[in-house]
């Protein structure tokens, strides 16, 4: 197909895979609340290279999705504040910039899938002219084109009689399908890099594959860079090329995707691994960590995890970890491997 | 399953060989049978598919069916009419007195549509004639102070409940000041400012003194609509504040405004009425109901007449518009039922 989508692929400057695209260095958020200050992200250090898909797994409340909407510039400020940090997206700060350098960055560099699709579109207008509002807005094009290139983005992402459904609203689509255009819009643009933020969650399982593998070959088809916030491991194992562990506002673990699979080097990470139900566990009690996650306003001494770990000890209780480099038992360095955990050593080849 | 995606040229493209599965596809049908339908998805046939309908579009046919909304609608229709050529409807002349031979002259109930139907005035003028005229300044009065209500109102609770913080307290507190002046009390002060008193001077008296409902209620409106998702999802993929605004949280906020607005145009009405009927409203050579109702007043003993026909018309303008109001209120929000 000669589309013009295609044309603006090759007039543009398309980061060379594995270039690093975005790094946030010790970001710290916390929320002024009646009750107190909410400290929802402690120090996050994570970074995304072209072409490269990072999945940020965590419960709700360890402040992955602040994160991302701190990194998009959509936080809601105040209650919010960013009291320290950087957000690197190609060597520039963001948080540096002006209100207006950000919007345009906003869905023309980095754009965003938001987990409720039904609620992420606007009930009053027809999908098309969604769409559409991405050309209209950033590219300036005429609404007749802004529908023609609108139907060509329903067509990519497989949405069938594209041209017919055009004019119809969100609620004439089923949840795959408002999904769909959702990612459609995200992509409109070609972005350097897409924050997708459980963009599953809402869906029904068999619809998840279908839009996760959507995703993939979208993002392998234009060097994207992806975010992919989710507490579903189960997502993460297929797309993912490495992972990062939160838990309160902090990243606990990062790892290449495999390795965290086989052998995890944080007693959260191995709670959470072992907590995913399995078909030969029949019969058994399902595994839980026990606890509750911390409260945001009163975080533990020392390790935040500490409370709920099996292992802790007098150190844990008193002193926060910091995020070692993890090495093999020969005390070579594995690439990428971190763990913030007093004990990483034992939990990894223990 | 059948080949969907004939009409596209390019089989070899990877991207096209998965096919979205039947769960999907089912819900595309929506809710008519599904063997039926299955073969309209093949062949999508523009014109046996379900129109594509926006909320404007639902409340319109809800509206359609509505005896309240028919009923409302036709009256509103024959009244905009009679206020814009109240000649179709008499030959009379409103302002024709003859004090000698009509003087509270008793309606003649077989003279249809006729000078003295409604019988005649303190002043011996066609009650009929004035009644028909009379439309014209309120149904201005009423349709010029919402439309001005609801801009000026509609603009200050917008830019409130957008922006919040400071500007959003400086506004709810002038709000809160005009909440405090009594209508006619501030109408009073108003319409004296002004020498000569038309149905302009009431128009802008009333829509200075009558804003704040409508910018209340925008507010409110507009707060809630912020914080959905798609207003979120708007910003994060690059839409400025102006198209925020105006595109996606306007209509989604304007309907409880526009209920708002179509009750109140009834109140406007009355008020106007109010205030003529005061003497501080519109003067003799306007003619009003409102200043009918007041000179009839003297002579309610002899010639209730007088009094009834104008009063009468005024009670079904406001009627109709509130009527209405709650047909559109119905279609616009079933929950508020």
């Amino acid at each position: 197909m000669t589309t013009a989508l295609e044309k603006t692929t090759a007039a543009k400057d398309r980061p060379v895979p594995g270039t690093p695209l975005l790094e946030v260095r010790d970001l710290h958020v916390e929320f002024k609340t009646r009750d107190g200050v909410a400290k929802a992200v402690n120090g996050v250090n994570y970074s995304v290279a072209a072409g490269e898909t990072l999945a940020v797994l965590g419960e709700s409340g360890s402040g992955k999705s602040v994160t991302a909407q701190t990194i998009m510039g959509i936080l809601d400020m105040p209650p919010g504040r960013i009291t320290s940090g950087e957000i690197l997206f190609r060597g520039q700060d963001m948080l540096k910039m002006s209100g207006e350098e950000r919007r345009k960055i906003r869905g023309r560099k980095i754009a965003m899938i938001f987990q409720d699709a039904l609620s992420s579109l606007n009930p009053v207008l027809s999908v098309g002219y969604q769409l559409g509002e991405m050309f209209r807005v950033h590219q300036g094009l005429s609404k007749k084109e802004a529908k023609a290139k609108a139907i060509e983005l329903m067509d990519r992402v497989r949405i069938p009689a594209a041209a017919q459904r055009v004019n119809d609203y969100p609620h004439q689509f089923s949840g795959g399908m408002r999904q769909r255009i959702m990612i459609a819009m995200a992509l409109a643009l070609e972005p350097d890099l897409i924050i997708a933020d459980e963009p599953t969650t809402a869906l029904d399982v068999t619809v998840q594959a279908q839009v996760m593998d959507l995703l993939a070959e979208l993002q392998a088809e234009y060097h994207m860079g992806l975010i992919l916030i989710t507490h579903d491991l189960g997502v993460v194992a297929d797309v993912a090329d490495k992972i990062a562990v939160m838990y309160a506002g902090r990243i606990v673990e990062t790892a290449p995707v495999h390795d965290l699979y086989a052998n995890p080097a944080h007693p959260y990470t191995e709670g959470l691994l072992r907590s995913i139900p399995r078909l030969d566990q029949k019969g058994e009690e399902l595994y839980a960590i026990k606890g509750l996650p911390p409260n945001l306003y009163k975080v533990p001494a020392g390790c935040a995890f500490n409370p709920r770990c099996d292992a802790a000890t007098d150190l844990c209780r008193t002193e926060s970890p910091a995020l070692h480099q993890v090495t093999d038992r020969d005390g070579a360095e594995l690439a990428g491997r971190k763990s913030a955990c007093h004990f990483w050593k034992e939990t990894l080849h223990g | 399953m059948p080949e969907r995606n004939e009409d596209i040229p390019d089989h070899n493209d990877p991207l096209r060989n998965i096919q979205p599965t039947d769960s999907d596809h089912l819900d595309y049908v929506g809710q008519q049978g599904l063997a039926v339908e299955q073969e309209t998805l093949i062949e999508p046939d523009p014109v046996k598919r379900e129109q594509a309908r926006s909320l404007w579009g639902d409340a319109w046919r809800d509206l359609r069916k509505r005896p309240t909304f028919i009923i409302s609608a036709l009256l509103i229709l024959l009244l905009i009419v009679i206020a814009i050529w109240p000649g179709l409807f008499t030959n009379a002349d409103p302002r024709a007195a003859n004090l000698t031979q009509d003087y509270l002259r008793k309606p003649d109930y077989t003279d249809f549509f006729g000078a003295g139907w409604f019988g005649y005035d303190g002043q011996g003028r066609s009650i009929y004639a004035r009644v028909l005229y009379g439309a014209r300044a309120s149904i201005t009065v009423g349709i010029c102070v919402t439309l001005a209500v609801t801009v000026l109102g509609g603009l200050a609770g917008m830019v409130s409940g957008y922006f919040g913080g400071w500007t959003d307290s400086v506004i709810s507190r002038i709000i809160d000041i005009f909440f405090g002046i009594p209508l006619l009390l501030g109408a009073l002060v108003l319409l004296n400012a002004f020498s000569v008193r038309t149905v302009w001077s009431v128009v802008i008296a009333l829509a200075f003194l009558g804003w704040t409902q409508l910018a209340r209620v925008m507010r409110g409106s507009v707060i809630t609509v912020k914080q959905s998702d798609y207003v979120v999802a708007g910003r994060a993929l690059g839409a400025g504040t102006g198209r925020l605004m105006f595109r996606h949280i306007l209509p989604n906020a304007v309907a409880p405004v526009i209920v708002v607005a179509t009750i109140a145009l009834g109140g406007y009405i009355t008020a106007e009425a109010t205030l003529s009927f005061l003497g501080i409203g519109l003067q003799d050579p306007t003619i009003s109901w409102g200043v009918d109702i007041s000179s009839a007043q003297k002579v309610i003993r002899q010639a209730p007449f007088a009094l009834f026909f104008p009063a009468a018309a005024l009670s079904v303008t406001v009627l109709a518009f509130i009527m209405l109001g709650d047909a559109v209120r119905d279609a616009l929000d079933p929950k508020l039922r």
